[in-house]
């Protein structure tokens, strides 16, 4: 498979929200490549008549009754927001620019 | 005598006998934190005001002869993943310093449900992924039986202070391995109970198909009653099993095995695995078929890709999990000065507040799933989840329990392994599979391995909710590895009062 370039971890840091510096792109990029190595052994034996399990249980949805129950109240869910105003989250512009 | 250095069990009859208040107690137990945690460094939050007035509580209750949960008065420590009302829970990491939950988590309120006063919040690696502490955000935990090794990871916090005598009793969760590495590699007994069988609600997600919350004690019995304690069906926890809780204490108590069939998985013994790690699994096994037991060796042919297709769940798991962590709601915010957007705001805070490891299994696991790689990687992990979880049932036809090493060596060097990640993930190599399967698995300290005089593990691995069988087979082999030694195995590790 192809190298991971310092661009394709770009990519990735962008999908998942990280600021990286180019030096810990370079960094990732290296590690990625070693732990890419080491784990693509799975697709030896992961052939296509082999059905995949995602969880242990083999669970249906599970239900309960639509019934209120007591839960936080507005302060206790605002307790640890790192900004608010008139008892809401406060958070930064989330449109463009204008 | 009742001291820090009895059994749960022990403290809990006198509690009840009136021998000891719960106060004294714990008293006794944040003294000790005090002596000896600046070696240990087992705590990241000690609720000493919290844990005497919880402790003072429950000596009122039994004053007044109101009828006591059978552990109720015993101090305990908890991992610092568990939310737990009022207090800080940070999971290790920068991103949540200083975050007091709105709530509890459902094992934290069925501790104090039980009366079992909570210490304090223990330390490990960020988010719970590593195999050390050493990815904790707020330093290494050093391991009781030798300052300049791991205690284990990722709830490394909890294995240490329950060996160091901080806490008889400590909860940890164990997505490959993090509580019975860690309970190994400090001579204590730990358990990941079946998948389902303890409630996740309020647990901070690392990779939800894999995370269990368990008990960590110095003995069987200890292990057993806080099982029983913690676990059961929650409906805030859609994936936990409804069903009655296996029978653990009655189990841990049987001290019997005849005519079990105990399993030896061919694949994790032999080559890979320290000497002295295998010659005490060896006794262990000797001193089995001497109970009664009946020694079977079978083949799980696919556990070796369990390794590599947990690296690429995990991560791709937590890739998701960790989405939560976006500076809106609670945590961590940086470089909100009013000209930033939310995105960049939430890019700079991830930045900041995540550490090398986090940041490294988030890009994998965002790699994992991306269009065009998904079926090569996280797809064809999937596929070897099956696999494993075929081994594991035909193994099961053959044995009653499974046995392993837990880890292949003995607690290394802090430093050791933190600069080479492969070199890290392949200290979890036997106990990733149960994980994948979902099945519970109990990590049996069985003596220290002459090369270095640390403590060996034995992992015992049961089907599906049959948890109490590894407490009985573990239960029947502490007996007889006490009556060999004639002293408890911690009884062999450093004083750490002396200075």
């Amino acid at each position: 498979m192809a190298a991971i370039s310092r661009d394709d971890v770009a990519h990735l840091a962008k999908l998942a929200r990280i600021e990286m510096t180019p030096a810990e792109l370079d960094h990732m990029a290296t590690e990625l490549e070693q732990i890419l190595g080491a784990v693509k052994r799975v697709q030896e034996v992961a052939t296509a008549d082999i059905a995949p399990t995602s969880h242990p249980l083999s669970m249906s949805n599970v239900f309960r009754d639509d019934v209120v129950k007591p839960s936080l109240t507005n302060s206790e869910a605002l307790s640890g927001a790192p900004a608010k105003a008139d008892e809401r989250f406060k958070v930064p512009q989330i449109l463009g620019e204008e | 005598m009742t001291s820090i250095n009895s059994t749960a069990a022990e403290m809990a009859s006198a509690l009840a006998a009136k021998e000891i208040s719960s106060v004294e107690l714990t008293q006794q137990h944040l003294d000790r934190i005090s002596a000896v945690d600046g070696k240990i460094h087992a705590f990241l939050h000690i609720d000493q005001e919290g844990a005497l007035a919880q402790a003072d509580a429950i000596d009122k209750k039994r004053a007044s002869g109101e009828k006591l949960s059978p552990l109720a008065g015993v101090p305990i420590a908890v991992k610092d993943i568990l939310a737990q009302k009022g207090i800080p829970t940070t999971a290790g990491s920068k991103i949540l310093e200083g975050w007091r939950p709105p709530y509890d988590s459902t094992v934290v309120a069925k501790l104090k449900a039980a009366g079992v006063v909570i210490l304090g919040k223990t330390n490990m690696d960020e988010f719970a992924m590593g195999s050390s502490t050493e990815n904790s955000a707020y330093g290494t935990t050093q391991n009781p039986w030798d300052l300049a090794r791991t205690p284990g990871g990722s709830s490394g916090g909890s294995a240490a202070a329950v060996a160091a005598f901080e806490a008889p009793l400590a909860i940890g969760t164990d997505t490959g391995g993090s509580i019975r590495q860690p309970a190994a590699l400090t001579g204590i007994v730990g358990v990941k109970p079946t998948y389902g069988g303890v409630s996740r609600y309020g647990v901070i997600a690392y990779s939800s198909s894999l995370d269990q919350v368990g008990p960590f004690a110095r003995t069987v019995l200890d292990t057993a009653l806080l099982h029983e304690a913690i676990a059961g069906h929650d409906e805030r926890d859609s994936t936990s099993i409804n069903a009655p809780v296996p029978q653990v204490v009655s189990a841990a108590k049987r001290l019997d095995v005849k005519g079990m069939k105990i399993g030896v998985i061919k694949e994790l013994s032999g080559s890979g695995f320290q000497a002295g790690v295998s010659a005490r699994i060896a006794e262990s096994l000797e001193l089995l078929v001497a109970a009664g037991a009946e020694i079977v060796e079978v083949s799980c042919p696919n556990f070796e890709y369990a390794l590599a297709a947990y690296y690429l769940i995990a991560p791709s798991e937590a890739s998701s999990n960790l989405a939560r962590f976006d500076s809106m709601r609670y945590g961590l915010r940086v470089g909100d000065d009013g000209s930033r957007g939310a995105e960049e705001v939430m890019s700079a805070t991830r930045e900041a507040g995540f550490g090398k490891e986090v940041k490294r299994r988030i890009i994998l696991g965002t790699y994992a799933l991306s269009s065009g790689y998904y079926d090569a990687y996280y797809g064809s992990a999937q596929k070897v989840r099956t696999l494993v979880k075929q081994d594991f049932d035909n193994a099961f036809t053959k044995a009653d329990v499974l046995v392993s090493p837990v880890t292949p060596t003995t607690a290394f060097k802090i430093g050791e392994k933190s600069n080479d990640p492969v070199a890290m993930y392949l200290s979890d190599i036997a106990t990733i599979p149960v994980n994948m399967a979902g099945i519970g698995g109990m990590s049996l300290p069985v003596g220290l391995a002459d090369e270095d005089g640390l403590p060996v593990g034995l992992q015992i691995m049961a089907p599906v909710m049959q948890d109490d069988r590894f407490y009985r087979v573990g239960g029947t082999l502490e007996a007889a590895l006490l009556s060999k030694w004639g002293k408890p195995i911690l009884s062999n590790a450093p004083d750490l009062a002396v200075k």
